[in-house]
């Protein structure tokens, strides 16, 4: 990921942008290829087919950039063929964001124990759980995955998978 | 019961889908994977193949054939090496939005991803430089896919399309989709009419302007003779001033008086000018390129800018507009000349005439003027002399890329549109003489000239061949030397005059060298003779090659130094030690 690039006076903010495509083949090559061949940032990207009628997916990207680079993604994104609809959830009014992660954690003694209660704190579940280690899911904004990941470093932290932000505007409407 | 094998393959159905989207010609060259096309096309006299040297060629040709015509240019390469040499066709294409459909073959599904011979990522390798492309998997998808790249090659910015076709689909069978008319495309439907109010504000804008200037580009040319017919009504009902881009020659009347010029690095001094100066900027269907706005911080400071374009993206990407409109150029002219009408606004006639005082004071510079010579052909002198010989004709120019093409797009007038093909956003040598091909394809009567470098013909010299099957007499006026101009003209410039790899030595004799070729070589030196020279390369009804052996050492001037703002113009030879080239500026391109 390349360092944003700051023209005078524009400050660069974090936006998440959603993106309505079709599900076919080479589609998020389409927009990777975009961002990379634009030097434009992804900070975290999500896909999955969510309307299976319609063959559509939805992508959502968290990126970063002043407000002229913003709306040039946005446009070089609604420019791509497959692409249905762009929305910055950013600028469009609230919105709620979530990330899932799956953090593994070995160890014995206090510190499992430890672990164990700080779970139960971030309401994160316990999904396998060995006599010497625990995977715990957690679900939430990306400010308290990052929290608890950061506090089960101590705790003995061998592995984690995230699935980077979805997200969605408040309220009745859909995307 | 078995049921009856439909009767057409995917071959069969390619070429009939072809036909009906109105194909005449394909550029193409054969290969393993695409055999059942060539089987088919064989079989049919509907379609008419130009077997090219070098699939580059191909793509440049169907650009010449689309920029000349308006239609689609096709293309037809086979998999692997036949696709990965048309890339640099396509990324021309795509940065000079001409629409072109590049079919190319593929190994068969079931090899796909085996390291097949001939086989190439070719939808991978193609995705950055095209505007979209395709990978058909089923023979039933066929027929749809190709109705459907045609239609996002011609519409909105029009592009370049690729379709990758494995072998197998090709010879597997099924029945043929017709194209739907009109086409509802389920995602891309490009903003053709642009919003009434923006429309009517920017009437407004340029009503009460003091100093405007029309600034406009490919966009209008794309948008088809109609836009140009608008464009130049509307500017000659305004009086104002207007500039083109060198995508956008011919659009609007070279010769009439309201016309500045081409503006950018080597535009006139009074387009750039004018530029800087202005107090609005109607840019329509141009893109803000950086050889057109030098120093960007510098760029017309003063100015409220309009910019109609149908593409989103080129709005506010490289200067912020105050007034964008999305839409075609036709459709907005269209709305600029009905609502001036309409409003019959007063126009500042006091500000204009002053403005106009202005800009011919810099006329007054004389900003093309070279010195000229008894006994060397100035190149720009070349270009004079030519322009005299073909101003009257039915007459076609492509060109190569370097100095000879600034010196084409200075000093050869076009009073119509899509007479003037160049390689302009990707700058590719090598363009301008398979281009000419593809033109000549279209008008097999017309006077197709390629003015070209000497460095430049070599890139797709083989394309000789090509022209001597198909007996197309295009001319090709070599402005020769013996340097890669541009190339050097930096190098002075910017590195101390160390001429470093941009020496042409060992360039072949251009004369037998078309004679190789069953084509006319001619050449010349002395000034006196040129005349006579030109005369003969329009009269041989052949393809003819001119070396014309010009000045080695002259630059292109006027020229906006790299990272330089508009009013910092080189105007000539004896300008360019007083004004140095900034650090920030060599870095540029």
């Amino acid at each position: 990921m390349n360092a944003p690039q700051l023209p005078q006076g524009q400050l660069a903010s974090s936006h998440t942008i959603s993106v309505l495509v079709d599900n076919e083949p080479g589609i998020l090559a389409r927009v990777v290829g975009l961002f990379s061949g634009r030097g434009y940032n992804i900070e975290s990207l999500t896909v999955a087919q969510t309307d299976p009628r319609e063959n559509l997916s939805r992508i959502t990207i968290v990126t970063t950039g002043t407000p002229m680079v913003i709306e040039q993604i946005k446009a070089q994104l609604d420019r791509l063929v497959p692409v249905h609809r762009v929305r910055d959830l950013t600028v469009e009014g609230p919105h709620i964001e979530r990330e899932l992660a799956l953090v593994k954690v070995k160890g014995s003694g206090e510190k499992r124990v430890e672990a164990l209660r700080l779970a139960d704190v971030f309401r994160a579940k316990v999904i396998d759980a060995k006599t010497d280690s625990f995977v715990f899911e957690v679900t939430g904004n990306t400010d308290k995955v990052q929290t608890f990941i950061g506090l089960m470093e101590g705790l003995g932290l061998v592995d984690v998978g995230r699935t980077g932000i979805v997200a969605m505007s408040r309220g009745g409407e859909a995307l | 019961m078995i049921a009856e094998e439909p009767a057409t393959t995917g071959a069969d159905l390619l070429v009939k889908a072809l036909i009906d989207e109105e194909v005449e010609v394909v550029f193409g060259y054969p290969g393993g994977a695409v055999l059942p096309i060539y089987d088919s096309l064989f079989k049919q006299n509907r379609l008419r193949h130009i077997l090219v040297r070098h699939e580059q060629a191909a793509v440049h040709a169907a650009e010449g054939y689309a920029r000349s015509t308006g239609k689609v240019g096709v293309v037809l390469v086979t998999s692997g090496p036949g696709a990965t040499n048309a890339v640099t066709g396509l990324t021309d294409a795509l940065m000079d939005s001409i629409p072109v459909v590049c079919l190319t073959g593929q190994v068969p599904t079931h090899l796909i991803g085996n390291d097949a011979f001939q086989e190439a990522d070719t939808t991978g390798i193609t995705r950055p430089c095209t505007k979209h492309n395709y990978l058909v998997k089923m023979v039933g998808d066929l027929a749809r896919t190709v109705h459907e790249a045609f239609y996002v090659a011609r519409s909105g910015r029009p592009g370049p399309v690729v379709i990758d076709l494995p072998k197998d689909v090709l010879m597997n069978r099924h029945e043929y989709v017709a194209p739907n008319k009109p086409v509802q495309h389920k995602s891309y439907r490009p903003q053709l009419k642009p919003e009434l109010k923006r429309v009517e504000e920017a009437i407004d804008l340029m009503a009460a302007a003091k100093r405007p200037v029309f600034y406009t580009g490919g966009g209008i040319i794309n948008s088809g003779p109609r836009a140009s017919k608008l464009l130049t009504q509307f500017v000659r009902t305004t009086g104002y001033p207007i500039t083109n881009t060198l995508m956008g020659l011919g659009a609007f009347p070279a010769s009439d008086k309201q016309f500045l010029g081409m503006l950018g690095m080597h535009g006139t001094y009074e387009a750039n000018l004018a530029m800087y100066n202005c107090d609005v900027m109607i840019n329509i269907g141009a893109r803000f390129d950086d050889r057109i706005t030098g120093k960007l911080a510098e760029f017309s400071p003063r100015s409220k800018k309009i910019h109609v374009d149908i593409d989103p993206s080129s709005i506010n990407k490289n200067v912020h507009v105050d007034l964008p409109i999305v839409g075609d150029a036709a459709h907005v002219l269209d709305d600029f000349v009905r609502l001036w009408k309409a409003k019959q606004p007063r126009v500042d006639h006091k500000a204009m005439k002053a403005w106009w005082a202005e800009i011919d004071k810099w006329r007054g510079r004389n900003c093309l003027a070279y010195k000229a010579d008894k006994d060397t052909i100035k190149p720009q002198f070349a270009l004079e002399r030519l322009y005299q010989h073909i101003k009257d004709r039915d007459c076609y120019i492509t060109t190569e890329v370097g100095q000879h093409q600034m010196w084409a797009a200075q000093f050869l007038k076009f009073e119509q549109p899509n007479r003037w093909m160049t390689s302009g956003g990707l700058g590719t040598m090598g363009y301008g003489f398979p281009a000419a091909m593809g033109v000549q394809i279209a008008h097999p009567d017309s006077l197709v000239i390629d003015v070209a470098g000497e460095a430049s013909i070599m890139m797709n010299i083989q394309e000789l061949s090509t022209v001597a099957q198909y007996r197309l007499p295009v001319k090709i006026f070599i402005l020769n030397n013996q340097y890669m101009g541009m190339v050097r003209q930096w190098q002075e410039l910017l590195h101390g005059g160390r001429y470093s790899e941009s020496y042409m030595e060992s360039l072949p004799d251009f004369v037998k060298l078309a004679e190789a070729f069953g084509a006319v070589g001619l050449r010349v030196h002395e000034p006196a003779k040129l005349d006579d020279t030109i005369k003969q390369m329009i009269d041989i009804k052949k393809p003819v090659i001119v070396d014309v052996l010009v000045d080695k050492a002259e630059n292109c001037f006027p020229m906006i130094p790299s990272g330089a703002a508009h009013y910092d113009m080189l105007l000539g030879p004896d300008d360019r030690a007083q004004k140095p080239v900034s650090e920030e500026g060599m870095v540029l391109v």
